[in-house]
């Protein structure tokens, strides 16, 4: 799987509704097909018609005397020729509600069985992932990056911590949104695997714009192996200055708002950072997952997302780097 | 140089004009007076109506920079050139301008000028109302830009959705600002529509009974009623949402009983028909540009009709489909697309028949046409994208995204601007006497039509490739920048356009052709009056036979006599034949519109504070509406002894 | 974040001079920790510094968005106290000024207040010491939070009476002050 310190960039996601890499997204492709040639023709109907009807009129000024002939009795076979229009615009009216009753149900005939359940609860500006499961003690937490097993449904249950959000991942499938107050639930499989690239589609603050989500789609085998180590707690770090590191997580600002599971760090108010390490990105998949990129965001987060709720932390440069040491033991 | 009057001996007019001293009496009765206070006090609703257009084309040019802020930080990836919270801002303000400071008020304010004109009247039914809804539009306006002047802009969206817009995560005064200015212009807009509505049943020519009203007149009608029924509903949504935020109500509070989506239903409630507000106007532009284009009536009048009407309630059973992503039932969800997908039926209704006008007519090409002829293209393709977005399965893949983008200026400039443009460039010789010129107005118009597709068509693209809405910047490695580049080149094409046609109002007001009454053979009855128009519209009333009363032969009786001339006087008639009724006395001249306006201002930027401003700020609003309405004895005894001995 | 270029000092620039203090939002670094917390800088100083923060209507939302975050309303509930003093009233143990409750907060107190200086950053803590203010009442009702979104404890802070400040005399002689 993924080795994503040893990046420089993330791999290019996918985000893209007319590549679909998951059922539902290609329903809905299916759809926008048969959909665009429809309307591509009537488009092109209309245009050719109003320009022959311009094109073969013939031309006039302002002193030619106006035909009022139709102000004495009807024009049948004007009339007649908008009927005719209007039935095939009716027709093609009922052709795309039926396209989109049979979308509508192939969608939500996705068989569930197997499925794997996952609460995403939408925060200003971050995804919070709890995954869930029959037996409590399998239940884990992650944030920002989502892995998923290819050809196995997904049940995503929305829920907002703040204000609304929305979970659009176009390569897998349409949009949910996240409101607050209310639960919402989006089903999907991936079927390709591949990594997939999402970003909250509702308005949600100063930065809606930066905040996105990863969807690593792999193979069956892979996911169980990935979701076994997301359930193990921090491990004891064997080097000294990531020991320190941790120390200093734990002596400054950083247990205030993140937990490390197996650590005194149990804070939510920020993403779980368990696994840190295991991710591509940081900063709701903005940013690859690196020393440098986490030295800069660590130190001041407002100069690469100006707004996010983490403070600045001007920490002594021994200390940053122990930090940081730690934080790579977080896998 | 003159342009000729090319209403030929033929054309059987047969009514008389005005003797010199009666229209010169006519012209002192109706002007409004002289001097500042003057200026302040006028209420003639063509004066009134010149101002509101004036002011709302400057709220559309402000838009309009503000729209080029945004293509100019978006134009790169992370370009930086506008931060998170200025963008905000911006793309806020560039909503709420254009759909609550000009789409709608300058459809209402171009009707308050053309529909007197247009019915054989020689005055707007509630002029004094007239007037203070204008000054309370713009004071609402400006109250709005001053806020986004010292940082205090609204920053949630024009659509400001809760909980974003709420006390918690607005903190502030921003959003209160926003929503104070939705109370500003839903209250002028509701005013507009009563004056409109009673002007258009109450007082047209006899003889135009309402199957010979043009059709312009009928789409401001079927407008004006909406307007009655839609605009409530986002009051109500931002009066909860100001004591949401002033004193803690639980409106769209989940934790105490309320509910997110209630704004969403109350807002788009409003939402949806607003568009239809601002689409339908155009419609009566198109017909009136059409008929005269092409040298007939437009084909299929009643079904004209009819399908207007049956938009505007069609238009009422749409709004979900902006809330496709909750998690409303799916089934329910489904019922909102089929009445999206109907309410393609009676616009397609009125293209085939403007295709079937102008395919059997003689056309007369100038650039009003050529902006007409633009909806046929812009409109048609942002409606049948339109038709995408009404199914829930396509929706969810392009809610929200910059297809949506594409959708909407498709429709609002191909549907309502261009239209509204080719308006100008027909109306402009009888607001002002002059013609535009021809030359600029092609180049207006291409440079418009090109710009726009160049800066519109590739937001489809970003969309289906996964660009969210809503965003102040995006990675390079999206892909997404070279078509941004595009839309930003097409944007300031679009900035050029918009400065020639500045550039051609400004020539032509001071040396433009000189327009007669009639420059284009037109057929309806504000184009039998001078340009620009008498004070008191016609010298002499006419009497109506017909749909196109300057084509067709007048039998007689061709003309109303007996109205004095000396009074505000204007003949009521009846709601479906207009038979004559009743004489009416219109008010004069008066300050206190403006005034009142002014205390109303101070009321409402006061409640955004203090609750106790709707309490004290009351007493002032109470005095100046009620010396506004306070009747004058000598005019009263005047009016009483007219009607015994007319 | 590429640097911003010209325009947006530019633009900043001629809106700064028109800034409404209420309605900005410091979205980028404070200052530097420097002795602005520091109680024995001279009052002026640290009053004038403290005002970015209680005449903004971000920072203290920022600051009710803290005393949730860090559950100071374990121990203060929703500013009704409980194995803490209650926050909303007119007593103030410490000092009600802003050097004293940021002294109360990055430096602890006897009888329980923890030290949260070292964690909770400088311009968080002075965010908190606005709203600490607000919920007596003492800050001006258009920069004070109106209600929150979730189940409510009590009046939006920005709709409470402001309370007149008394001092609470040492109920142990020997306490510090």
């Amino acid at each position: 799987m993924n080795a994503a310190m040893s990046s420089n960039e993330p791999a290019a996601a996918m985000q893209d509704a007319l590549r679909a890499a998951g059922t539902q997204a290609q329903h809905i492709g299916a759809l926008w097909n048969g959909t665009l040639v429809l309307c591509t023709l009537v488009f092109v109907a209309i245009v050719v018609a109003t320009i022959v009807a311009v094109w073969r009129a013939p031309r006039a000024d302002a002193a030619t005397r106006p035909d009022t002939t139709s102000l004495e009795g009807p024009e049948h076979r004007i009339w007649r020729r908008v009927g005719w229009a209007t039935g095939a615009a009716v027709a093609g009216l009922l052709v795309l509600l039926a396209g989109d009753v049979f979308t509508s149900r192939a969608l939500a005939r996705l068989p569930l069985r197997d499925a794997v359940n996952i609460e995403l609860v939408g925060h200003q500006w971050w995804w919070e992932a709890r995954y869930r499961d029959g037996d409590p003690s399998h239940e884990f937490t992650t944030a920002n990056e989502l892995t998923i097993p290819v050809g196995r449904p997904v049940i995503v249950t929305l829920r907002a911590n703040d204000v609304i959000h929305s979970l659009w991942v176009p390569s897998l499938s349409g949009k949910k949104d996240l409101i607050p107050g209310r639960t919402a639930t989006l089903r999907l499989r991936a079927d390709r695997a591949g990594t997939y690239r999402g970003q909250c589609a509702e308005f949600c603050g100063l930065e809606h714009a930066l905040m996105a989500l990863l969807v690593h789609a792999v193979p069956p085998a892979d996911y169980e192996a990935w979701a076994a180590r997301q359930r193990q707690p921090a491990s004891e770090p064997a080097d000294p200055v990531a020991r320190h590191g941790r120390d200093v997580f734990l002596g400054t600002s950083c247990v205030m708002c993140h937990t490390v599971s197996g650590t005194p760090a149990q804070a939510r108010t920020g993403p779980d950072l368990t696994h840190l390490a295991s991710r591509q990105t940081i900063a709701a998949g903005m940013f690859p997952n690196n020393r440098g990129y986490l030295a800069g965001w660590i130190g001041d987060p407002q100069a690469l997302k100006p707004g996010v709720n983490m403070p600045a932390n001007t920490l002594p440069p021994d200390d940053l780097q122990a930090l940081l040491a730690y934080l790579e033991t977080l896998r | 140089m003159t342009a000729p009057d090319p209403r030929h001996d033929t054309l059987e007019r047969r009514m008389p004009r005005a003797d010199p001293a009666a229209a010169t009496a006519l012209e002192r009765t109706w002007r409004d007076p002289p001097g500042i206070i003057g200026w302040f006090a006028a209420i003639n609703h063509k004066t009134i109506s010149k101002r509101f257009m004036v002011t709302t084309i400057l709220f559309f040019l402000a838009g309009g920079v503000l729209a080029l802020l945004i293509r100019l930080q978006l134009a790169q990836p992370n370009a930086g050139i506008i931060g998170p919270d200025r963008y905000n801002q911006i793309f806020t303000m560039h909503g709420s301008t254009m759909m609550f400071l000009f789409a709608v008020p300058v459809m209402q304010a171009v009707a308050t000028y053309l529909i007197p004109l247009m019915i054989g009247a020689r005055s707007l039914a509630f002029p004094r109302l007239n007037a203070y809804a204008y000054w309370i539009f713009t004071m609402g306006g400006i109250m709005l830009y001053a806020a986004f002047f010292v940082d205090a802009g609204p920053d949630a969206g024009w659509f400001a959705y809760v909980p974003l817009s709420g006390p918690q995560y607005s903190p502030g005064k921003r959003v209160d600002f926003w929503a104070q200015m939705i109370t500003f212009t839903e209250l002028s807009g509701l005013m507009e529509a009563v004056v409109i509505i009673t002007t258009i049943l109450k007082l047209r020519a006899p003889g135009m009974s309402l199957n010979r009203m043009p059709l312009y007149v009928w789409t401001m009608l079927v407008t004006s009623f909406m307007v009655l029924f839609a605009m409530p509903s986002v009051m109500l949504a931002s009066t909860a949402l100001i004591t949401d935020r002033l004193v803690g109500t639980h409106f769209y509070n989940p934790g105490e009983g309320g509910d997110a989506l209630l704004w969403q239903h109350l807002f788009w409630f409003f939402g949806h028909p607003e568009v239809y507000l601002i689409f339908i106007p155009p419609l009566g532009f198109i017909s009136s540009i059409v008929a005269t284009f092409a040298r007939r009536p437009v084909v299929g009048y009643p079904a004209m009709v009819l399908a207007l009407v049956t938009t505007a309630f069609l238009a009422f059973g749409l709004w979900v489909h902006h809330m496709f992503a909750t998690n409303l039932p799916e089934l329910g969800k489904t019922f909102f697309t089929a009445a999206s997908l109907i309410i393609a039926v009676p616009s397609a209704v009125q293209i085939f028949c403007w295709i079937a006008t102008l395919g059997s007519g003689r056309l007369h090409v100038k650039t009003p046409l050529l902006f007409v002829l633009a909806f046929f293209f812009i409109l048609v393709l942002g409606g049948l994208t339109g038709l995408m977005l009404a199914s829930v399965s396509l929706d969810t893949q392009l809610h929200d995204t910059f297809f949506v983008v594409a959708h909407l200026h498709y429709v609002l400039l191909g549907g309502a601007v261009f239209p509204l443009f080719g308006a100008f460039y027909y109306w402009f010789p009888k607001f002002t006497g002059r013609l535009l010129n021809e030359r600029l107005g092609r180049w207006n118009f291409w440079l418009f039509f090109i710009g726009f597709n160049v800066t519109f068509f590739p937001m489809h693209l970003l969309g289906l490739w996964g660009m969210p809405r809503r965003v102040y910047t995006y990675p390079a490695e999206m892909g997404w920048g070279d078509m941004n580049l595009v839309a930003s080149i097409g944007a300031a094409t679009i900035a050029a356009s918009v400065l020639l046609f500045l550039v051609n109002v400004a020539r032509s007001l001071r040396v433009g052709a000189v327009a007669g009454p009639d420059p284009w053979g037109a057929g309806t009855l504000e184009w039998s009056v001078a340009s620009p128009p008498p004070m008191g519209n016609f010298e002499v009333i006419p009497v109506v036979h017909g749909r196109y009363p300057l084509w067709q032969p007048q039998p007689e009786p061709t003309h109303v006599e007996g109205m004095s001339n000396e009074w505000r006087e204007v003949l009521v008639t009846t709601v479906a034949d207009a038979e004559p009724d009743h004489r009416l006395w219109m008010p004069s001249s008066s300050v206190w519109p403006f005034l009142s306006a002014l205390a109303t201002t101070v009321l409402f930027v006061g409640s955004i504070f203090t609750p106790w401003a709707v309490v004290w700020a009351a007493v002032p609003v109470a005095v100046a509406t009620t010396i506004w309405f306070w009747p004058r004895r000598a005019v009263v005894r005047e009016r009483v002894r007219s009607e015994l001995r007319p | 974040m590429k640097a911003s270029v010209p325009l947006m000092p530019m633009l900043t620039l001629a809106l700064a001079l028109a800034a409404c203090e209420r309605e900005q939002r410091p979205t980028h670094a404070p200052p530097p920790a420097s002795s602005i917390g520091n109680p024995s800088q001279p009052a002026g100083a640290v009053a004038r510094a403290h005002d970015r923060y209680e005449q903004n209507a971000y920072a203290v939302s920022q600051g009710k968005t803290w005393y949730r975050a860090y559950n100071c309303n374990g121990c203060h509930a929703q500013g009704g106290g409980d194995v803490g003093p209650a926050l909303m009233d007119a007593t103030w143990r410490y000092g009600a000024d802003p050097a004293s409750i940021y002294a109360t907060i990055a430096y602890g107190r006897p009888n329980g207040m923890p030290a949260f200086g070292g964690r909770v950053p400088e311009d968080q803590i002075w965010q908190l010491v606005a709203y600490v203010r607000s919920l007596s009442g003492q800050l001006p009702s258009s920069v004070a939070p109106s209600r929150s979104d979730g189940l409510q404890a009590g009046k939006p802070e920005a709709r409470r009476e402001k309370e007149k400040i008394r001092p609470e005399p040492p109920s142990n002689p020997g306490e510090l002050r």
